[in-house]
């Protein structure tokens, strides 16, 4: 009973982690209609400005300020120079130029930094604290509890705000949006700089562990990607309950699945998008929509 | 005074030019039709208003000449655009539409007053207020795009083909509408609309296109005497 308890809290830290870079491809999903390969690249950049600033000397929780805005302006400038000259055009092309990205940014941190691993502080201790019976790590608890914010503020953004009106008015129709006065270049970068933000926590969730290469969070795009299509595209709830989901079977079926195994356990979202878009094409708790992809 | 004037506009998608030499022009307060066959040039003629295409020539709204600038810099100095085919935010709720409408406004409670305005112009919307704009049928979506417009509190209302596959009566319906609040809140419109006897209901004078080129104008009543705008546009 300790040993499933432990699993099921440690997968779901793990799916936190999907979850916040699943949530960051929602937003740009929401905001641009498309799917941005890019977004797990642009999270490790950000964490190794935070590294780099550690090695220097400076409070983790400073250095993670600083790439947290580092972020938002790299997110915004990729928007403004790099994207908005696909946005109007083929989707396909622009989910190249995405991916292209990723490419070129895995390439320059690894020039800048090498491809050794990195050890990355933690924010969150590795004590355990126990409850009835089973311990378990602060990290993986912590870890947990920021993902559950980040996503109560975001819904909170979207639902509750002015700005959250605006990004999915933009999101919607751009160019009926503009006939209201909504300035869609700019709200555009807003969207790309929050997404950025988000990957940059994720990021830095998940360095501890992982520790820090440029392809640290390449199979934590592929599970994120899992979770927004588990999820559906247009429910941000949706896609934490799928990431958390995915983390936890994952966990479970490499423990209790004898043939899965740590070595299958990637496959274990595979079989679940599988399973439930046989039953239900609009994912667990997306509405039916096109997806551009 | 004329709020609005068109001089020789022309206006290009990529290469090809489908405007050359459009005028035009809307005393406050007035409201000037299009009329034209498919093709002739009138939704483009919107378009450059709202800054959508690329154009030549001058627009000058309220005596500044506001070619060139950005869709949104022309909706904040008061110019909304109903466009053709409605331009509802079909993922966004009729109340959230409404809120959009007035993006550009920060008086609080005198939105909230325009929304339930737009409600008792149009009692079809108020039951619908928070299906999605998608599941709305036709007739009620472009009650909707001209709610919208209307939240903005704009000085001029460009209209594209409003009874667009509305049933003859919700046509009407609409532009009675449209007329009401032209005579109680003084907005000026230019109008393009397939169905002329519709849009003399509205208007009170209209220019004539043919590919892309201004070849008559006149006052309703002259244009309304003319044998071949009846027989063009009129039925007869
Ligand atoms: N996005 C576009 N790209 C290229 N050409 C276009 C585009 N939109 C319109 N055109 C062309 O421009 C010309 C004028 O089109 P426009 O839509 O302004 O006509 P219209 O008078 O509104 O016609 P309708 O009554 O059918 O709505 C047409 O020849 C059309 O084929
Ligand atoms: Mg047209």
């Amino acid at each position: 009973m300790g040993t499933f308890v432990q699993l099921v809290v440690d997968g779901l830290s793990a799916g936190s982690v999907y979850a916040a870079i699943a949530l960051a491809i929602v937003l740009v999903h929401s905001a641009t209609g498309l799917i941005n390969f890019a977004q797990g690249g642009m999270a490790v950049l950000s964490v190794y400005i935070a590294w780099w600033l550690t090695t220097r000397g400076v409070p983790l929780i400073v250095a993670l300020l600083v790439s947290i805005v580092f972020s938002i302006a790299f997110g915004a400038l990729v928007e403004r120079y790099l994207m908005r000259r696909f946005e109007r055009g083929d989707p396909d092309t622009a989910v190249v130029v995405t991916i292209g990205l990723l490419t070129l940014i895995t390439g320059v941190a690894g020039w800048l930094w090498t491809y050794n691993n990195q050890q990355f502080p933690s924010l969150f201790s590795l004590d355990t604290v126990s409850f009835l019976g089973v311990s378990v790590s602060q990290r993986s608890l912590g870890t947990t509890a920021v993902i559950i914010v980040v996503m109560a503020a975001l819904q909170g953004l979207f639902l509750g705000t002015k700005l959250g009106l605006a990004l999915r008015a933009v999101a919607n129709n751009p160019e009926s949006a503009a006939f209201s006065g909504l300035p869609v270049g700019r709200l555009l970068m807003v969207g790309w700089g929050l997404a950025a933000a988000l990957g940059a926590v994720a990021g830095a969730l998940v360095a501890p562990q992982l520790t820090l290469t440029p392809g640290m969070l390449d199979n934590a795009l592929v599970y994120a990607l899992a979770a927004v299509i588990l999820g559906g595209l247009t429910s941000p709830v949706g896609v934490v309950v799928a990431a958390w989901l995915i983390g936890v079977l994952e966990n479970l079926a490499a423990v209790y699945v004898p043939f899965i195994g740590y070595d299958l356990k990637v496959a274990v979202p595979f079989i679940l998008i599988f399973v439930v878009l046989l039953v239900r094409p609009q994912g667990l708790f997306g509405r039916k929509t096109v997806v551009r992809v | 005074m004329t709020l609005l004037e068109l001089e020789d506009l022309t206006a290009s998608y990529g290469p090809v030019q489908v405007l050359d030499g459009v005028s035009l022009s809307v005393p406050d307060n007035g409201a000037v039709g299009i009329l034209g066959a498919n093709g002739a040039g009138k939704t483009t003629t919107l378009r450059a208003i709202s800054g959508t295409v690329r154009t030549g020539g001058r627009i000058v709204f309220d005596g500044r000449d506001i070619r060139g600038l950005r869709p949104d810099q022309v909706a904040a100095l008061g110019i909304a655009h109903v466009p053709e085919g409605r331009g509802t935010l079909g993922d966004l709720t009729v109340r959230d539409n409404l809120r959009v409408g007035a993006y550009l406004r920060r008086d609080r409670k005198g939105i909230a007053e325009d929304i339930d305005f737009c409600l008792e112009l149009f009692p079809n919307l108020a039951d619908r207020i928070t299906s999605n704009a998608s599941a709305l049928s036709g007739g009620e979506q472009q009650m909707l795009a001209v709610a919208r417009a209307i939240m903005s509190k704009p000085r001029l209302l460009l209209l594209d083909e409003a009874s667009l596959g509305l049933a003859p009566s919700t046509a009407k319906n609409v532009y009675d509408a449209i007329r009401h609040l032209r005579l109680t809140l003084g907005i000026a419109m230019v109008v393009v609309e397939q169905n002329a006897n519709l849009a003399f209901t509205l208007v009170d004078s209209a220019t004539v296109l043919e590919t892309g080129r201004s070849v008559l104008t006149g006052t309703s009543a002259e244009l309304k005497g003319m044998d071949e705008i009846r027989r063009a546009y009129l039925g007869g």
